[in-house]
């Protein structure tokens, strides 16, 4: 865990800086490492957003959620039905992601929250597999089931009917004109995430921040001391599960589509993978994590036998199959085993994460210097 | 009064693999301490275990068909039936029972394997890495059966004698039309015999004592002199063996994939926080009271008045219990 240092607000406003210039190069820095398309930016914003939201509550309580799939599955729903009734407009369509993901972590929270440990996580799995059953069979006329709900050309759209605006061409979301794909696309969901971290860090840095940690340390004490942390824990889940409701409508205002596949419970649980792998309860890790696991997915998605064969070109033959046949699980449709055993590696001998590692390096470095 | 005696037993056959895998993760539970979110993956080895050995038994070498006359043909015969005819025959169609046997050895190594190897460090861990760790080991064993037997159900009949159904309703003079398939009522019995066993293992054995006088205060067994560790890793073993015959004996009724582990653990971990964490006669209550009632609730009368209800029954349960019980139906406090 990082220090809560409510003092540092000079390296804080460093540090916002740093991040608004990091994000917002992105596409040149990106280059570097292959990933300068707006396509897989524009994920490492969103699921960055959603990690940054999802450790507000692990990262600084504790508390386990195995359910904010839920909120980024009504985030997108949110978002579409903005697109289909309001206006193809983004702004409308956050503002009401915000306002129904925050109400639906207020309902699910506040039951949630009565227990906690392992309890908490099964409470909050259910209500995400709850919402996940429902989104898929009996409010198919909401979410249009497996179809996936769409925006269409006849929709009402009554605000951009009321100023007379026309959509030509593709349907896509549109910012005052400017069309929400490519760079533009990404740049949306870049200035919502460095908003998104802005407000993380404040949290971080706050007294509220510092009466999560409480929790997370001993919430008996805590209560000793005459608080009472369950208006906190549930102020920090509504927050939470509104990064994840962001997260959702950034998806659809990128690609006007919200399936239900976004509620299940695997992915619940790629944000924890993310969160985990970054570094829990640190400012920049689980952005970290997000955006490596959505890197190297692409990479390794990508990769297939042929690929394999061109790479170990240089081996003699006999090695040159036999190391095709050693990695080829691991990538391509086998991506997912080597995120596990990723996954399983850091939990066990490093559950700091990546931030982790950072500094033990840093540590390091510093103590040869001595 | 027949609809619904079969809504029951349709419940009770699920409800029987929901209290198996259940009565499993509760044994790690009170045992261990441990969540073990891997054991879904247990059931699903198990599984994969009849479908190997199916895959055993069928080995085949190419033959000519001589009943085509015209030009040659060759059919896949197995090496089975090239040996030893008819019997061979019959062993084949005997795959799902004969697995057993197979699937209690293979599921107490992986068991003792998955907790000496990993489940151990994690003892002194919170609650939080407990998951975590075993989340990730489900991942990877799921990874690995999807590389290995690829992404579609396989369908592994049950032999061919029982492949009809049981006319239970003259059996219960309720009239002929009454009829269940026989292997999902084998299931019921097969769950009830497992289930029998390990109370009985816990209630009437010296080893079964020991393990329950840990479950309730390990250290005072501990000094006893009683070296509690190995029992507990043992008592793994078994619920790994549990779970993986739940999942062998299934597979005719849900051909397996790679992600049925999943499915089933999910509604598991509910069954077992609706019974109570660490309480076995409640782990096994709640599995077959929730599958009852996950049937009754896909009752077309049901769904007509409550919408979908079938698809959030559990869940819906699993909510009310633990808000109204926090320790759930037989929880101690």
């Amino acid at each position: 865990m990082e220090a809560i240092n409510p003092s540092s607000g000079r390296k804080d406003n460093l540090t916002m800086i740093a991040f608004t210039v990091v994000v917002l190069t992105a596409p040149l820095w990106g280059k570097l490492i292959g990933a300068d398309y707006p396509d897989l930016l524009q994920r490492f914003a969103i699921f960055g957003l959603f990690a940054i939201g999802f450790n507000l509550l692990f990262g600084l309580t504790g508390y386990l959620s195995f359910g904010h799939a839920a909120f980024l599955g009504i985030g997108s729903y949110t978002a579409a039905w903005s697109f289909k009734l309001l206006s193809m407009n983004p702004i409308p369509a956050v503002i009401f992601a915000l306002l129904l993901s925050g109400l639906f972590a207020a309902v699910i929270g506040y039951v949630s929250l009565k227990r906690t440990g392992i309890y908490f996580a099964i409470l909050t799995l259910a209500f995400a597999q709850m919402s996940y059953n429902l989104a898929y069979s009996v409010l198919t006329p909401i979410t249009n089931g497996e179809t996936g709900l769409r925006v269409l050309r006849d929709d009402p759209r009554i605000i951009d009917t009321a100023l007379g605006v026309e959509i030509q061409g593709p349907l896509l979301g549109s910012f005052f004109g400017i069309e929400m794909t490519g760079y533009s696309g990404f740049y949306f969901c870049a200035v919502m995430l460095i908003a998104g971290f802005y407000v993380a860090l404040r949290v971080f840095r706050s007294p509220f921040g510092m009466k999560l940690a409480a929790i997370k340390s001993n919430q008996t004490r805590m209560e000793y001391t005459g608080y009472n942390p369950k208006p906190y824990l549930l102020a920090i889940f509504i927050i939470s599960g509104m990064y994840a409701g962001l997260a959702g409508a950034l998806m659809v205002i990128v690609d006007p589509l919200a399936g239900a596949e976004r509620m299940q419970w695997t992915v619940s649980g790629e944000v924890v993978l993310m969160t985990i792998l970054g570094g829990v309860g640190t400012l920049v890790g689980p952005l970290l994590g997000a955006a490596i696991i959505k890197y190297f997915e692409n990479i390794f998605s990508a990769i297939n036998e042929s690929v394999l064969l061109a790479t170990f070109d240089f081996l003699p033959e006999g090695l040159q199959e036999f190391m095709v046949t050693i990695v080829h699980p691991f990538v391509g449709g086998g991506w997912h085993l080597t995120l596990g055993i990723l996954f399983m590696s850091v939990i066990i001998f490093m559950p700091g994460g990546i931030m982790e590692g950072i500094r033990h390096l840093t540590d390091w470095i510093r103590r040869r210097k001595e | 009064m027949d609809a619904i005696l079969i809504q029951i037993l349709n419940g009770l056959d699920k409800g029987g693999a929901y209290a198996l895998i259940a009565l499993g993760l509760t044994l790690v539970f009170g045992t261990l301490g441990v969540v073990n979110f891997a054991h879904g993956a247990l059931f699903m080895l198990g599984a994969f275990v009849s479908v190997t050995v199916q895959n055993i038994l069928t080995i085949s070498k190419k033959v000519k068909d001589e009943s085509i006359t015209f030009f040659d043909a060759y059919k896949e015969t197995p090496y089975l039936e090239i040996w030893w005819g008819d019997t061979g025959t019959m062993i084949i169609d005997y795959a799902v029972p004969i697995s057993i046997f197979v699937a209690i050895p293979v599921m107490l190594l992986i068991g003792l394997a998955m907790e000496r190897g990993l489940i151990r460090f994690f003892y002194k861990r919170g609650d939080a890495d407990q998951i975590l760790v075993t989340f990730g080991l489900a991942i990877v064993i799921q990874e690995i059966v999807k590389a290995n037997y690829g992404a579609n159900p396989i369908p592994t009949p049950a032999p061919e004698i029982v492949a009809g159904s049981a006319p239970v309703g003259s059996w219960l003079g309720l009239g002929a039309d009454l009829v269940y398939p026989w292997w999902r009522l084998i299931y019921l019995f097969f769950a009830i015999t497992i289930i029998s066993t390990v109370f009985a293992f816990l209630h009437y054995t010296t080893f079964g004592m020991v393990v329950r006088a840990g479950m309730h205060d390990r250290e005072t067994v501990g000094l006893l002199g009683i070296n509690i560790e190995r029992r507990f890793t043992i008592v793994f073993g078994l619920a790994a063996v549990v779970a993986g015959l739940a999942g062998t004996m299934y597979t005719p009724i849900l051909p397996p994939d790679y992600h049925m582990g999943m499915d089933f653990l999910v509604l598991s971990f509910v069954v077992v926080v609706v019974g109570g964490m660490g309480s076995l006669a409640g782990a096994v209550a709640a599995g077959f009271l929730l599958g009852i009632l996950q049937s009754f609730a896909s009752m077309n009368e049901v769904k007509s008045v409550l919408p979908a209800i079938d698809q959030i029954i559990i869940y819906l349960v699993a909510v009310i219990v633990l808000l109204v019980r926090p320790k759930g139906l037989m929880g101690k406090d």
